[in-house]
């Protein structure tokens, strides 16, 4: 098993004829997933070739979710067309949706994740996506360093997810969620916890956090509530100075809120371990799964 | 995006929300025309991005323009909180009978909008919500129908607003609406003894992502280095240390800054190359962190993922090729890890730049990036 993504997904992208979507519907394809449709509007009735396989192009959402039955979609459009792609996924009842997109206006976040509630899971936007390895991957998390195992991993970075996906990769890993650098995403480092203590397959779980926000503090607080699973978590932006953009949007320092020793603090206050560097993070989950496996 | 306070003024102007009348002054000179200009007392007040102006000293009264001139004297150059006034506002001095509080923003928590109303204005938002958290409003927002008369009503109803804010407060949300703010603030929002309602204070937040759908203008003064990487399309912020740092992601150049600082030294600053990392990018970062004079050693900490670590070798590589005398001076320490690591490290090591030295853990080459910089 796996959460939200597994070798059953049926995937479309919407966007696959431009030059990413392209690019990376080659490497889904190669990571095992199960690519049933592409979709561009005015480009309905063609279809691209990725050697092995020959995917079908529509020129909507609705249209390749009735003929091909696909159940996740992968979003590759501009930010300035990613709002109305979004909402045509989950008008189409898409049940997950995963936007990659960078730089999507937090307006058009905030409209699609309203119009998305109860409808549509939504990953991202500002996302890897997420990848159940040996499965299936939605996104562009490389396949290639790691492998399928143990461990669950949710992270708002995308190199930090890699970085912990390479270090582990001998243990392995479920499903890792990129859930997005924005300010408002659609699915919350709770979500994917939840989803973690649920799934049998998943023993132990990576939490990756930084600056910005209240995200981690909720989950320390969730974690304490529902989690029994070992969670060992990671924040990145100790040094971050206040008021400034460290790159993602949403990580941003105002005042005393949004530092990462309040992260820190709050997940260790619930028993997690947090690690200093990403490296010790990856010691410190090898020590978890080495003190569960002995009790 | 921040916008100062004129400029926030500017744009509720421009909705129909009333703001006193005043003009913007670079000069003591300037001030004094405003105020002559105003014809009426006037105050003074420092345009920086933060808050606690007045306790500063950065807000003023003048009775007229030859004391409006003395004023700004004292108020333009001034630091408050690292923030220096190249401006001041200088505006009709308004008298409040009450003030209040009112904003409209995204809730990152809850991932919407939020409206926050309060009929005791004038003090930090933060106090008033922590000691007096009654006197404050707080109304979800739905995005797809907004803010309406009826809404705009009984947020002014429940906070003890008059009836005619409510018209101020759709027109605030219609400023969020139209312009992707993240944050609309008037503090204090007031009720002159004439019963007319005055914004008196105004903070705007934009988004930089929406940019694409305005025709914004809001020139940035930025640390020059800023500024030049922001031309080149670079993700560059400006520390206040000796180790440079170039890295591919948010997080993961986030990540090195606090290493460094765990290895001893502190970050020049926070650059990420981005996914592709290709020689052209990694050149332009190496130049504008290698034009910092504090600079004494630079880290690039780069995991291939999605681009492998030849190609990113390579860029170095062809990146300090382009450089060429500059890439001397100062050592640059190089970890690449992930996707084709060994193919990338024999490639540097095959180069045998003078500059480069190669450590293959993120935290081994952290501590000898900040050995080089404070020399231990």
């Amino acid at each position: 098993m796996a959460i939200f993504l597994t070798k059953d997904s049926r995937v479309l992208v919407q966007g696959m004829t431009g030059a990413e979507g392209t690019r990376h519907t080659a490497r889904m394809l190669a990571a095992g997933t199960d690519i049933v449709a592409g979709v561009t509007p005015g480009k309905g009735g063609r279809s691209v070739d990725f050697g092995d396989r020959t995917v079908p192009v529509f020129g909507s959402v609705a249209e390749a979710v009735s003929e091909t039955g696909a159940d996740v979609s992968v979003i590759f459009v501009p930010p300035k067309f990613t709002g109305g792609a979004v909402e045509e996924a989950v008008a189409a009842e898409v049940p997950l949706c995963v936007v990659i997109t960078e730089g999507v206006p937090v307006h058009d976040a905030v409209r699609f994740r309203a119009l998305a509630a109860g409808r549509t899971r939504i990953i991202g936007p500002n996302c890897p996506g997420l990848i159940s390895p040996g499965q299936s991957s939605a996104g562009i998390i490389p396949a290639d360093i790691t492998a399928a195992g143990r461990i669950g991993l949710v992270s708002k970075s995308g190199t930090l997810t890699y970085q912990l996906m390479y270090e582990l990769r001998d243990i392995g890993f479920s499903t890792a969620v990129g859930i997005g650098g924005d300010p408002v995403v659609g699915t919350s480092h709770i979500d994917c916890l939840k989803a973690f203590q649920e799934d049998p397959a998943t023993e132990a779980i990576v939490m990756i956090g930084e600056i910005g926000g209240d995200a981690e503090e909720r989950a320390a607080a969730y974690i304490a509530e529902h989690v029994t699973k070992p969670v060992v978590a990671y924040v990145a932006g100790f040094t971050a100075p206040e008021g400034k953009t460290m790159g993602h949007a949403g990580a941003i320092v105002s005042g005393s809120s949004g530092t990462a020793q309040a992260k820190k603090e709050a997940l260790e206050a619930v028993g997690v371990r947090v690690g200093r560097t990403p490296s010790e993070t990856a010691r410190l989950m090898r020590s978890a799964l080495t003190r569960q496996g002995a009790a | 995006m921040d916008l100062y306070e004129y400029q926030a003024k500017e744009l509720f102007g421009r909705h129909g929300i009333p703001v006193p009348a005043g003009r913007v002054a670079a000069t003591p000179a300037e001030a004094r025309a405003a105020a002559a200009d105003l014809n009426a007392p006037v105050v003074i007040k420092a345009q920086v991005k933060t808050g606690g102006r007045g306790k500063a000293g950065g807000i003023r009264t003048a009775a007229g323009p030859v004391a409006a001139e003395q004023e700004a004297e004292r108020v333009i150059g001034m630091d408050i909180k690292g923030h220096v006034a190249h401006r001041v506002l200088v505006e009709t001095a308004t008298v409040p009978f009450e003030e209040y509080y009112a904003a409209f923003l995204v809730d990152r928590a809850e991932g919407g909008f939020l409206a926050m109303v309060s009929g005791q204005g004038g003090m930090e938002i933060e106090e008033l919500a922590a000691n007096n958290p009654d006197a404050l409003v707080r109304l979800p927002i739905d995005p797809v129908t907004g803010v309406d008369q009826d809404t705009a009503r009984l947020l002014a109803a429940k906070a003890g607003l008059p009836e005619q804010a409510a018209e101020v407060l759709e027109k605030l949300w219609k400023v969020l609406v139209a312009e992707d703010a993240v944050l609309v603030e008037v503090n204090p929002l007031i009720c002159t003894t004439d019963q007319r309602i005055v914004a008196l204070d105004g903070k705007v937040t934009l988004d930089d992502n929406s940019a694409f759908r305005h025709s914004w203008d809001y020139a940035e003064e930025s640390d020059s280095l800023e500024a030049r990487a922001k031309a080149k399309g670079l993700n560059y912020v400006k520390l206040d240390g000796q180790v440079g740092v170039i890295g591919n992601g948010a997080g993961l150049v986030m990540s090195t800054l606090d290493v460094v600082a765990g290895a001893g030294a502190a970050p020049a600053n926070f650059l990420d190359i981005g996914g592709g990392a290709s020689a052209q990018v990694m050149a332009d970062g190496l130049e504008i962190i290698l034009a910092d004079p504090e600079v004494r050693s630079v880290l690039v900490n780069v995991f291939g993922g999605i681009t492998a670590c030849d190609a990113v070798a390579n860029g170095i590589v062809t990146a300090l090729g382009l450089l060429g005398e500059r890439g001397h001076g100062t050592p640059i320490v190089v970890r690449l890890d992930g996707n084709n690591a060994e193919v990338g490290r024999r490639i540097l090591s095959d180069a045998r730049h003078p500059a480069v030295r190669q450590v293959s853990t993120m935290d081994g080459a952290a501590e000898m990036a900040a050995r080089l910089a404070v020399g231990a």
